[in-house]
């Protein structure tokens, strides 16, 4: 069980939970099923999708005591993507916005100049800007200098499921950036989940790999413990792993001191 | 056969001629395409790639594959759950008017076939766009023929600013326009366009399009480009399935698509699978060599050469295909259709374009959206 008091602090809020859960997969079912196994505290909201005062509106499905995290999913370059996050605000989704800024309908990679552009102008809106971007350590720096309250690189490509494929990229940001990490696309298994939290990364996002899980329920439980634990170990300190061969009980320049 | 008449490759006055060479690329690879020399072990490899090449997607769409169906639906399913989740998108079309000054030999609203014409007033559009939106739909197709006297591009217009008040999302299937056009009606309110070649073999096209500005090949060939020249944001491609070899057809249609979006990234790209129906005064007009299992391989193949593309599932099919389909390979579906000029509100001020297989209401689609353990989506774009 990890300390109370080890939140994720973004934008000045606290959040217990680590993972956080996308819904642009789900069956507006599926996901107050999650939500209600209490597994996430923050739930992404494509606002394209959010259906105000029509059918199978997603934002009905989403308890009091959620974060919703509206993203800007369709926005081509920042002006969309401002527009967007504004609309959020208007329709009551408050100062968070996930900013997805995507100009490839093929593979969905951000755009991360227009990300800067777009966090910058939105940052000194006020919103908690939540940047998804592709890991690369100068676009983070200015991520951080456009006063972003987050950092969310991809692991793999969008509804991959094939994990930290940008693993190195990662730990490099992890190191030498100061703000909350959030590994936002393709994470397929617990697994992947935990390892990128051992890292040091703050929270994971997943979608596909619960929604297209057998048992949602139990996957998500299943992504909850992952992360836990993960965040369990990264507090305790990775134990030393050896690599090329094991190490002298005696030091080897203990030789220097015997006369 | 009245051929001779214009050169159905040669621009018209008015019309824009842009600088492009994907009809050529398109036209060169398509000429090449033998499909009989592909093997179940063609098929086999394809399968077991993750991205298919443009071979691979010729081995998908040949003869050889027909035995592979299941296989084929399997992992087209996967990829359909991994880009699209089980998210459906429900619309429907509105006819505005069925005036149409082309002589398409296939199509109910041919300048030939003697039937009754109508053109829908604003008023009489505002009525019917209330009655559709009512129905909780949030995406609207506006669907004319092609006539510029009597719906002219303004016309069109007026009618995509009056859509853009009930619904969030505007798609026009009208006659192809120049890129300044296209502009115009984005800016009344339209981001999606949708123009289909009906077959890519020119000499075909020749042969059933005699008369009317339709008859020009590469004017609508090019419409999509132009289209996101003027701004919108997706275009959909298709053939008519059945209309001349369904084969090639499809393998042109997944062409265009790929170039198009390989120069055009950012471009939206969706697929319609439309096939020859019977109409008023030819109830024989169906396609005869394009049957329910070509025309599900042709979708597979779509969703497996272009698994981020959406795939319309069109009325004109059964129920009973429609629902195995949608989730599978389709990702859209129309609901509470009419295809004669009106319908919704009042009676029809026109005939139909063709006999549809599935009237369904909204609800009803609804429901069997979620029986099949998907999610109707009513809205899924905003426009800022």
């Amino acid at each position: 069980m990890l300390s109370m008091n080890d939140q994720l602090v973004i934008g000045g809020h606290e959040f217990q939970s680590r993972l956080i859960l996308g819904s642009g997969k789900f069956s507006l079912e599926m996901t107050q099923t999650v939500i209600k196994h209490g597994v996430v505290e923050m739930v992404t909201l494509a606002l394209r999708r959010a259906n105000v005062g029509g059918q199978e509106n997603i934002l009905e499905y989403i308890p009091k005591g959620i974060t919703v995290l509206p993203n800007t999913s369709g926005a081509r370059n920042a002006q969309e993507a401002v527009r967007i996050a504004r609309l959020a605000r208007e329709i009551g989704c408050g100062d968070f916005i996930k900013l997805e800024v995507i100009h490839d309908s093929k593979y969905l990679l951000p755009d991360n100049y227009e990300t800067v552009k777009a966090t910058e102008i939105l940052a000194k809106e006020g919103f908690i800007v939540m940047p998804y971007m592709y890991p690369d350590l100068n676009v983070a720096r200015a991520l951080v200098n456009a006063g972003a309250a987050s950092v969310m690189p991809l692991g793999a490509p969008i509804g991959s499921n094939k994990g930290l494929c940008t693993k190195d990229f990662i730990r490099i940001l992890v190191e030498e950036i100061d703000l909350p990490f959030i590994v936002d696309a393709g994470i397929g298994r617990p697994s992947q989940a935990c390892e990128a939290m051992e890292m040091g990364v703050d929270a994971v996002m997943c979608n596909t790999a619960i929604a297209t899980a057998g048992n949602i329920a139990q996957m998500a439980r299943a992504f909850k413990l992952a992360v836990e634990a993960g965040r369990a170990a990264y507090l305790a300190g990775l134990g030393r792993v050896l690599e090329a061969r094991a190490e002298a009980s005696s030091p080897l320049t203990g030789f220097l001191e015997e006369c | 056969m009245m051929t001779g008449q214009e050169n159905h490759m040669a621009y018209r006055e008015g019309m824009e001629a842009i600088d492009s060479d994907m009809m050529e690329k398109v036209q060169a690879l398509v000429e090449t395409y033998d499909y009989q020399r592909y093997t179940g072990d063609d098929v086999r490899r394809a399968l077991r790639k993750e991205r298919l090449s443009i071979e691979d997607y010729r081995a998908v769409l040949s003869p050889a594959a027909a035995d592979y169906l299941e296989e084929m639906a399997a992992k087209a399913t996967m990829e359909t759950r991994r880009h699209f989740g089980n998210s459906i998108q429900m619309f429907t079309p509105l006819y505005i008017s069925n005036y149409c000054e082309n002589h398409c030999v296939y199509c109910g609203f041919n300048c030939q076939n003697r039937i009754n014409r109508g053109k829908l007033s604003l008023e009489e559009i505002e009525e019917e766009l209330k009655e559709i939106a009512a129905t909780g739909l949030k995406e609207i197709l506006l669907l004319t023929g092609e006539a510029r006297q009597q719906s002219g591009v303004e016309y069109i217009g007026e009618a995509v600013k009056l859509s853009a008040r009930y619904f969030s999302t505007v798609g026009i299937e009208i006659y192809p326009l120049n890129s300044d056009e296209y502009a115009y009606l984005h800016e009344c309110g339209s981001d999606f366009v949708c123009v289909y070649q009906e077959t890519y073999n020119t000499d075909k096209y020749e042969q059933v399009h005699l008369r009317g500005p339709k008859r020009i090949f590469p004017y609508r060939f090019h419409s999509h480009e132009r289209a996101l020249r003027g701004g919108m944001r997706g275009v959909a491609f298709g053939a008519l399935l059945g209309l001349d070899d369904f084969r090639k057809d499809a393998f042109a249609v997944g062409l265009h698509a790929h170039l198009l979006q390989q120069k055009y990234p950012h471009a939206e790209i969706s697929f319609s699978t439309p096939r020859l129906r019977p109409y008023i005064n030819n109830a024989t007009n169906n396609s005869n060599d394009d049957h329910e299992r070509q025309l599900l391989q042709t979708m597979l193949a779509y969703r497996l050469f272009m698994p981020f593309a959406g795939i319309t599932i069109s009325t004109r099919e059964r129920a009973g295909f429609r629902d195995h389909v949608i989730g599978m390979a389709a990702t859209k579906i129309s609901a509470g259709v009419r295809v004669g000029v009106g319908g919704h509100k009042a009676e029809e001020k026109g005939d139909e374009q063709l006999e549809i297989a599935d009237p369904r209401s909204v609800p009803e689609v609804h429901q069997m959206l979620l029986s099949r353990g998907l999610q109707p989506v009513y809205t899924d774009f905003v426009r800022v």
